[in-house]
C-alpha cells in the first residue's frame, strides 16, 4: 500500500518534470518554430541585412508566414542572399512580393516583412524575390540627414 | 614555520587522498548503476525521497523568484521604454542561470544534506557493514539507486523551478503591472532558443546533479561514524555543493555561451 | 580439516598491536567461543574473519579458501555462507522487522513472495517474535533487535554464524531460550558456530572449546572443562570473574602514578 502511493506520487512528479520542460520547449522557446520543416524555401537579395539573423521572423502584414533560415553573401554582387523558410500553409504569396528589413522598435530585433504583390502566380519553393528593400542603417540615415540638412543652408 | 607548511602539506595530502577516494567510489557506484534498470523499484523508492519531497520547496522558491526577476526587471526595462521585453528577460535568466544554479543550490540543502546523514547514520550504525556482511553490496543496493535517483530528479526539478519562475515573472508583470501578455510570450518565444538556451540550461542541471549527489554520497559514505562526524559530513555536503555548482556554472557558462 | 584457520595473525590499529601472532582452528559442526576482556579485538577478529578488515600479516582460511586473496564476487558469494550477528544489531533502520528478516532472501533468491512470508514467520517464531513482525527497529529493544537480527543472520541457512555477544542484553527466560537455539540450530543444522561472548557460564554450558584472548595473544585454548581446571591465575580470574589479578582492566598506557606526577610537574 505504502510502495503503491510512492509509485503514483513519484509517476506525477516525474510527468510534472516532463511537462515543464514541454512548456519551456513549446511555449517559452522556438521549438514549436523549428519543428515545422515542412515549409517551402525563398531567396532575397538584400543590399544590407543590417542587424538581421538566422531565425529572426517573417512577417506579412505583421502575420507571422516563416522565419529566416540562412544568410550568405553572393560572392557575384556583394549583396547578401536570405534565404526564407514560409511556412506551407501559406502558398499563396504573389510572385512579385516585396521584402524589406525592419526594426521591431527602437532597439528592438530585426525582422523581414512582405507586402503581398498582385501577380496571380504564387512563389514556389527555390523562387527569387526580386524587390527588396535593405535594412535601414541607423548612421547612415543620419548621416544623409545632415548632408541634406546643410545642402538646404547654402 | 616548519610547522605551518608541515600542517599545510598535510591538509594537501589529505585533500589529495579524499579526491582520488572519492574518484574510486564514483566508479564503484557508476558499475552499480546499469543492473539498477532490472530492479527500478529500487530508484523509484530514492525518487520520492530525493526528488517528490524536493517539489514544494523547489516550486514555491520558482514562484518567488520569478516574482522579484519581474519586479526588477521592469523597473530596469521601463527606463528604456522597453517593458514588453520582460518577458524575454524573466525567461532568459531562469532558463539560462537561475533555473539550474538556484534549484541545485536548494536541492543541496535539502536532498543533498538528508542523503549524506542518511549514509553516515547507516555506517554508524553498521548498517552498511551488516549489509556487506549478508553479502549485500551497499554500493549496488545503497548508493547506486540514490545516486540514480539524484541524477534524474535535478533537470526536472530545475524545469520546475524554471517553469514556475516564468509564470510567476508573468503573474507580476500582466497582473500587476499591466504587460500586454500577448507581447510578454511572443517576445519571449522569439529571444529564447530552444537549443542554445533550454537545453543548454538543461545539460547544466543534469551536470549539477551528477556532481551534487556524488558529493552527498561520498560524504555519508565517509563520514567518521559518529554523531560529530555525520554532522559535519553534512555541512561539507552543503559547502563543497555550493562551491562545487557556482564554479562549474561559471565553467559551463563559459563553455556553452561565451563565444556567442 | 578445521574449517577457519587463522595462522599467524597479525593486525595493527595505528602502532597499537590488536593481534599479534595468533594462530586459531574452528572445527567444523562445533561450537568455538572466543572470550577476552573488552577491547582486546573480538569483534575485530570477526571482522577479519568476514574479509571487512585485512591482515597486516598471515593468513584466513575459510572452508579451504584464502579469504583475503578471494575477488570481490567470491567474497560475496563465500560470505551469503555466513552468517553474522553484530554487536549491535545492525538492523536496517527504513524496513520493519519483517522486511529485515526477509532482506537476505529478497536479495539472494527469487522465492515467490508466499514462501518467504512463512520462512520468515517461522524464523521470527523460533526467537519469539513473531508477533513483533510488523514493528519498526525504532520500536524494538536493544535485546529484542539483537534476536530479530539473530533470526536474520540464519535466513539463508548458512554453513557458519559467527555470534557477536548474543547474550547480552537478555532477561533469563529469553537468555536460556537462545543458548537452547544456538545450540540446537547448531546440532539440527550441522552448522558452525564462533560465539563471542562475556558471559562465561552460558557459552561455558553449550561451548565445545574456548580461546581465551588477551594483549593480541591467544593465552589458554581447550574445553570448558579443561580451562575450568586450567592452574593459571589469568584463567581462574577471568573464568570466575574475580576483581584482583593479573587480567588488566585498564586500556594500555602509562601508570596511574605516572600520569599524577607528570601532571604535578607540568602544571
Ligand atoms: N575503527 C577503529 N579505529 C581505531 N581503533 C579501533 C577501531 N575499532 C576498534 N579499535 C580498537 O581496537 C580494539 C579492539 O576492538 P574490538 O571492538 O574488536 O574489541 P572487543 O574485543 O570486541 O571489545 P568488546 O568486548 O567491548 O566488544 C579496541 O581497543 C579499540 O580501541
Ligand atoms: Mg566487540
Amino acid at each position: 500500500m505504502h510502495n503503491k502511493n510512492t509509485e503514483i506520487t513519484v509517476g506525477m512528479f516525474v510527468a510534472a518534470g516532463i511537462v515543464a520542460l514541454f512548456i519551456l520547449a513549446m511555449k517559452v522557446s522556438n521549438l514549436a518554430d523549428l519543428n515545422d520543416e515542412e515549409g517551402y524555401r525563398v531567396v532575397a537579395e538584400f543590399e544590407n541585412i543590417g542587424g538581421l539573423k538566422v531565425r529572426s521572423p517573417v512577417t506579412l502584414a505583421g502575420v507571422r508566414v516563416g522565419r529566416v533560415e540562412a544568410i550568405d553573401l553572393n560572392s557575384q554582387t556583394y549583396n547578401a542572399d536570405v534565404t526564407l523558410n514560409l511556412y506551407g500553409s501559406y502558398n499563396q504569396i504573389p510572385t512579385d512580393t516585396a521584402a524589406s528589413i525592419y526594426t521591431a522598435g527602437l532597439l528592438g530585433e530585426q525582422y523581414i516583412g512582405l507586402e503581398a504583390g498582385a501577380e496571380d502566380e504564387f512563389l514556389q519553393d527555390g523562387d527569387v524575390i526580386d524587390l527588396t528593400q535593405p535594412a535601414l542603417v541607423l548612421e547612415q540615415v543620419i548621416g544623409q540627414f545632415l548632408f541634406s540638412k546643410a545642402e538646404g543652408d547654402e | 614555520m616548519i610547522d605551518t607548511i608541515r600542517s599545510l602539506g598535510r591538509w594537501g595530502l589529505d585533500s589529495f587522498e579524499r579526491l582520488g577516494r572519492g574518484h574510486i567510489f564514483l566508479l564503484h557506484t557508476l558499475q552499480g548503476v546499469p543492473e539498477l534498470f532490472l530492479r527500478f523499484s529500487l530508484v523509484i523508492q530514492q525518487l520520492f525521497s530525493v526528488g517528490v519531497l524536493s517539489v514544494l520547496l523547489i516550486l514555491i522558491s520558482g514562484l518567488f523568484v520569478g516574482m522579484v526577476l519581474g519586479l526588477q526587471g521592469y523597473n530596469t526595462l521601463v527606463d528604456f521604454g522597453a517593458e514588453e521585453s520582460l518577458g524575454v528577460l524573466v525567461s532568459l535568466s531562469l532558463v539560462r542561470e537561475l533555473g539550474p544554479v538556484v534549484s541545485a543550490l536548494l536541492f543541496a540543502g535539502r536532498a543533498g544534506s538528508a542523503l549524506t546523514a542518511e549514509i553516515g547514520l547507516m555506517k554508524s550504525t553498521e548498517q552498511l557493514s551488516g549489509m556487506e556482511m549478508m553479502a549485500v553490496d551497499p554500493m549496488r543496493r545503497v548508493i547506486a539507486p540514490r545516486f540514480l535517483a539524484g541524477l534524474i530528479s535535478m533537470p526536472l526539478l530545475a524545469a520546475l523551478f524554471s517553469a514556475m519562475g516564468i509564470f510567476g515573472g508573468f503573474l507580476v508583470g500582466h497582473s500587476l503591472l499591466g504587460i500586454d501578455d500577448g507581447a510578454f510570450w511572443s517576445q519571449m518565444q522569439v529571444k529564447t532558443d530552444w537549443y542554445d538556451d533550454v537545453l543548454n540550461g538543461v545539460i547544466k542541471s543534469i551536470v549539477f546533479g551528477f556532481v551534487c549527489t556524488w558529493i552527498a554520497l561520498f560524504e555519508g559514505y565517509d563520514a567518521t561514524p559518529t554523531s560529530e562526524g555525520v554532522g559535519r559530513a553534512t555541512t561539507r555536503t552543503v559547502v563543497h555543493s555550493a562551491f562545487a555548482i557556482l564554479g562549474l556554472d561559471f565553467v559551463l557558462t563559459a563553455l556553452m555561451f561565451g563565444e556567442g | 580439516m578445521p574449517l577457519i584457520k587463522i595462522r599467524d595473525l597479525h593486525f595493527y590499529r595505528g602502532s597499537r598491536a590488536i593481534f599479534d601472532g595468533v594462530n586459531i582452528d574452528i572445527d567444523r559442526g562445533k561450537i568455538t567461543a572466543i572470550m577476552g576482556p573488552s577491547g582486546t579485538g573480538k569483534t575485530t577478529l570477526l571482522r577479519l574473519i568476514g574479509g571487512q578488515l585485512r591482515p597486516d600479516r598471515g593468513t584466513i582460511e575459510v572452508d579451504g579458501q584464502d579469504v583475503h586473496k578471494l575477488s570481490h564476487s567470491d567474497l560475496y558469494d563465500l560470505r551469503k555462507r555466513m552468517g553474522m550477528l553484530f554487536q549491535s544489531g545492525a538492523l536496517l533502520t527504513d524496513l520493519s522487522v519483517f522486511d529485515n528478516v526477509a532482506f537476505p532472501l529478497r536479495e539472494h533468491t527469487k522465492l515467490p513472495e508466499s514462501l518467504i512470508r512463512d520462512l520468515v514467520l517461522m524464523k521470527l517464531q523460533s526467537v519469539g517474535l513473531r508477533n513483533a513482525h510488523n514493528l519498526m527497529p525504532s520500536e524494538l529493544s536493544g535485546g529484542m533487535a539483537r534476536r530479530v537480527a539473530l533470526a536474520r543472520a540464519v535466513t539463508l541457512d548458512p554453513m557458519m554464524i559467527m555470534y557477536d555477544e548474543p547474550f547480552t542484553g537478555q532477561d533469563p527466560i529469553s537468555m536460556g531460550t537462545l543458548v537452547n537455539l544456538i545450540h540446537k540450530m547448531n546440532d539440527a543444522m550441522k552448522l558452525t558456530s564462533v560465539i563471542v561472548s562475556h558471559d562465561v557460564a552460558e557459552t561455558a554450558e553449550i561451548a565445545d572449546y574456548i580461546y581465551l584472548l588477551s594483549a593480541g595473544k591467544v593465552i589458554e585454548k581447550g574445553s570448558p572443562v579443561q580451562l575450568k581446571r586450567s592452574s593459571s591465575q589469568w584463567v581462574q580470574q577471568f573464568m570466575q570473574g574475580l576483581p584482583d589479578g593479573p587480567v588488566p582492566f585498564h586500556f594500555p598506557g602509562d601508570s596511574l602514578e605516572d600520569d599524577l606526577f607528570s601532571q604535578k610537574v607540568s602544571g
